[in-house]
């Protein structure tokens, strides 16, 4: 299959491109860009008239709790793939939790064999770091390796203690694979289920300090001086997170950090009332927290911003705020909170896009993110000027645990192409 | 999915229909001045009321109270159930524990079913915040929750029957010093009693205690913090003192009880430190020799029977004017 896309605004964040031009696609490569190839003989299937809409590297997101095998109560890979192309995100990050632990290469292989059959996102796997994420034995990180983990982690789980974890990390960085490091010291989160502040003194609810976080990304850190490992920190919250890892890249440590988009707009003032939609974890922080993750973010200490997507059941959010289990299904939120950064001016529209495309794919050291010659075409087109809203009724994820419910958003996706294939395409009503 | 089990905010607005009448009594936040007064009125009606007499007014007769407990509390129950009584009431005492419910039966099926035996009110008592909260945002519309604790968050009535006897005591709470001593992280009492206080303007509200056990930006809910007890209980009007729980002390929060006696308990030498015609309260169990000696809790200046007497006028109240309709005066 053959594509041109014509006269679209092409935005590439790794190589800084912000022009109107022409894309040529072959066998499911960017073939060329602005001039047509001249020694082939290209013969183009279709050609798809993209005037007025943008053209972007299909989203990258470095944590989808995909729940499948084991959770498929709460959501499948089929129909969070689905969902996934639908909101413009093409390469999803499969993050292993308890139930759906990934040991060895026969639960990498189960879970690319599933997708297989789908062929609508690339699902990357993060592998266990210990067995059962138990904290307590290696797994077999080589093996993990060789079948293409993208890194390896240990979740929210705890190491037994310090000295696991320092092995691991001796370890992986033997594999010269990542860690991706959750940052939280349980102790001091013990039964917390939000940020300790005026909120959850207001309403009495057991409460997580942000020193549970700075306090696990500081150790960490002196960690990774002691084994040279090369670290991702997950979902930081906490200013004085972005702090420590500021400092941690100026001296010169392999470090980057992720933020969960929902963490840029909402603050423990949303879970006023017990609303358990905005029960997450890590908590949703004081608003100097929020502004000191976007300056983070802008500054370039914070280098991705993801979904940290968790779909849910109903029932697990129907319950008094304590018994809810945390999370938001927000995969569908991931590329449209994304954009509204850049029209509020948090960031310019480039750099918006590259913590979502170029930078998780540095991270993960994917060829995708990115719009080049050589470069999967996987690949989103929207319509910028569509304005619309986000409800229960449109979204598909099979989790519909969300609080953006009744947001708008500028900036629709159109059609989302995945190796050159159109696995998503708006219905052409408006 | 069914609309009206959609996951999301457990608004405060639903305590109250139009015109300030009563639909719930979940927290004391957010309720107006003048209704918390209201409150207080009708309660001194039933006191005034002779027991008999009440009888002869059962502003509730044919109707269903349900005290759902999931955690123990004979006392308070009890008092729930003589206030309900006294109205006329069918009362039906259920002890849920958590651990049934955590066997499969999720809270709401419990719900559904106690609504499918013809309820009308639940009194409810829980160990998590917020859950009487929850049940009024997914009972039958016809059904009124009564918050009997939950968790650390509110336990309006106790807070309502405190401000009833200061309110007896010391007639208007605008010039009054009210000061709450000991483990206000714990007590959903000391919560209710701030969103009480401040709501009707009481002149000074302070809390005091050790800083494990005062919770994080609490002057933020409009008090004072003191760390010291004798500072904090200079020429203070109304002393409300906490208990402390036993547990306490495997937590990392406190030494050990003779020390928090010692440095947070009230005694006769201390009560010289408030002004010379203070009161003395506490929501009970108290912890004799603990958070407080004898001496004092036995003392002219304590009133602590007085609040459980005034316990059940203040139920009484509460239940009439959410099930007995308009707020305006009794029978």
């Amino acid at each position: 299959m053959n594509l041109i896309i014509q006269q679209a605004r092409l935005l590439d964040p790794r190589s800084g491109t912000d022009q109107i031009t022409d894309v040529y696609i072959q066998d499911g490569l960017i073939l060329a860009i602005g001039e047509p190839p001249q020694l082939t003989s290209f013969q183009a299937d279709e050609r798809v008239n993209a005037a007025g809409m943008w053209l972007m590297p299909g989203a990258i997101d470095l944590a989808t709790w995909l729940r499948e095998p084991g959770l498929d109560h709460k959501a499948t890979l089929a129909s969070e793939t689905r969902a996934a192309v639908a909101s413009g995100v093409t390469t999803l990050c499969y993050q292993p939790e308890p139930a759906t632990s990934i040991d060895n290469s026969a639960a990498v292989n189960l879970i690319r064999k599933i997708n297989q059959g789908l062929q609508l996102a690339k699902v990357e796997v993060i592998g266990n770091m210990t067995f059962k994420l138990e904290g307590k034995r290696l797994c077999n990180i080589g093996g993990l390796r060789r079948v293409g983990c993208v890194g390896v982690t240990n979740g929210w789980q705890p190491f037994e203690n310090l000295n696991v974890l320092r092995r691991a990390m001796e370890y992986t960085s033997t594999h010269d694979l990542t860690v991706f490091m959750y940052p939280l010291e349980h102790g001091l989160a013990a039964a917390g289920v939000m940020h300790e502040g005026e909120v959850s003194t207001r309403l009495g609810l057991p409460a997580i300090p942000s020193a549970a976080e700075t306090v696990a990304v500081a150790q960490i850190i002196a960690l990774m001086e002691l084994t040279g490992s090369r670290v991702h920190f997950c979902r930081l919250s906490a200013a004085g997170s972005v702090r420590l890892i500021r400092q941690a890249k100026r001296e010169g440590l392999a470090v980057t950090a992720d933020v969960a988009a929902h963490q840029l707009y909402l603050t423990e003032r949303n879970v006023l009332d017990f609303d358990p939609l905005c029960h997450v974890r890590p908590p949703l922080r004081a608003q100097a927290d929020r502004d000191a993750l976007l300056e983070g973010l802008s500054d370039g200490t914070i280098d991705a911003i993801c979904s940290d997507h968790q779909p849910h059941e109903l029932d697990a959010k129907l319950a008094p705020f304590q018994q809810t289990e945390p999370g938001i299904s927000a995969l569908e939120t991931l590329v449209p909170l994304t954009l509204r950064l850049a029209e509020e001016g948090v960031l310019p529209l480039l750099s918006a896009l590259a913590k979502i495309t170029a930078n998780p794919a540095a991270i993960i050291a994917s060829p995708a993110g990115c719009i080049a010659p050589g470069a999967p075409a996987d690949l989103v087109l929207l319509k910028p000027e569509v304005l619309w809203d986000f409800s229960l009724a449109t979204m598909r994820s099979q989790g519909k645990n969300t609080p953006f419910a009744g947001w708008s958003f500028q900036g629709q996706v159109q059609r989302t192409f995945l190796a050159g294939r159109t696995v998503y395409q708006a219905q052409e009503a408006n | 999915m069914h609309p009206h089990l959609k996951p999301g905010p457990l608004p405060l607005s639903m305590q109250l229909a139009p015109g300030n009448q009563l639909n719930h009594f979940l927290t004391v936040e957010g309720l107006p001045y003048q209704l918390l007064h209201d409150i207080m009125d009708r309660a001194e009606q039933f006191v005034t009321l002779p027991a008999k007499q009440q009888k002869k007014a059962p502003l509730l007769r044919g109707k269903t109270v349900m005290n759902l407990f999931f955690e123990n509390s004979t006392r308070t129950r009890v008092t729930f159930e003589i206030a309900a009584q006294r109205l006329g009431a069918d009362v039906i005492n259920l002890d849920i524990r958590t651990s049934s419910t955590a066997k499969g039966e999720t809270l709401l099926d419990t719900v559904r079913n106690l609504e499918a035996m013809n309820a009308d009110m639940f009194v409810v008592r829980h160990e998590h915040a917020g859950t009487a909260q929850f049940i009024a945002r997914y009972s039958a519309p016809h059904i009124s929750v009564l918050n009997a604790g939950d968790g650390r968050h509110a336990h309006p009535t106790q807070a309502m029957l405190d401000m009833f006897t200061i309110r007896q005591k010391k007639g208007a709470f605008e010039p009054l010093k009210v000061a709450i001593v000991g483990d206000v992280l714990h007590s959903r009492v000391a919560r209710s009693q701030i969103h009480a206080l401040t709501t009707l303007l009481t002149g000074e509200v302070r809390v005091i205690g050790p800083k494990t056990l005062i919770p994080a930006h609490i002057e933020r809910m409009g008090v004072k913090v003191f760390h010291n007890l004798d500072e904090g209980l200079r020429d203070v009007d109304v002393v409300i003192m906490l208990r402390l729980q036993r547990e306490r002390m495997a937590g990392a929060l406190l030494p050990s009880e003779r020390e928090f006696a010692k440095l947070y308990g009230l005694n006769e030498q201390r009560l010289e430190l408030t002004k010379p015609d203070s009161i003395v309260m506490h929501p009970g169990p108290i912890n004799r020799g603990v958070e407080i000696d004898t001496e004092v809790a036995d003392g002219v200046r304590s009133v602590i029977l007085e609040q459980v007497t005034n316990g059940i006028a203040v139920r009484m109240a509460v239940m009439a004017m959410i099930m007995g309709g308009n707020t305006g005066s009794a029978a």
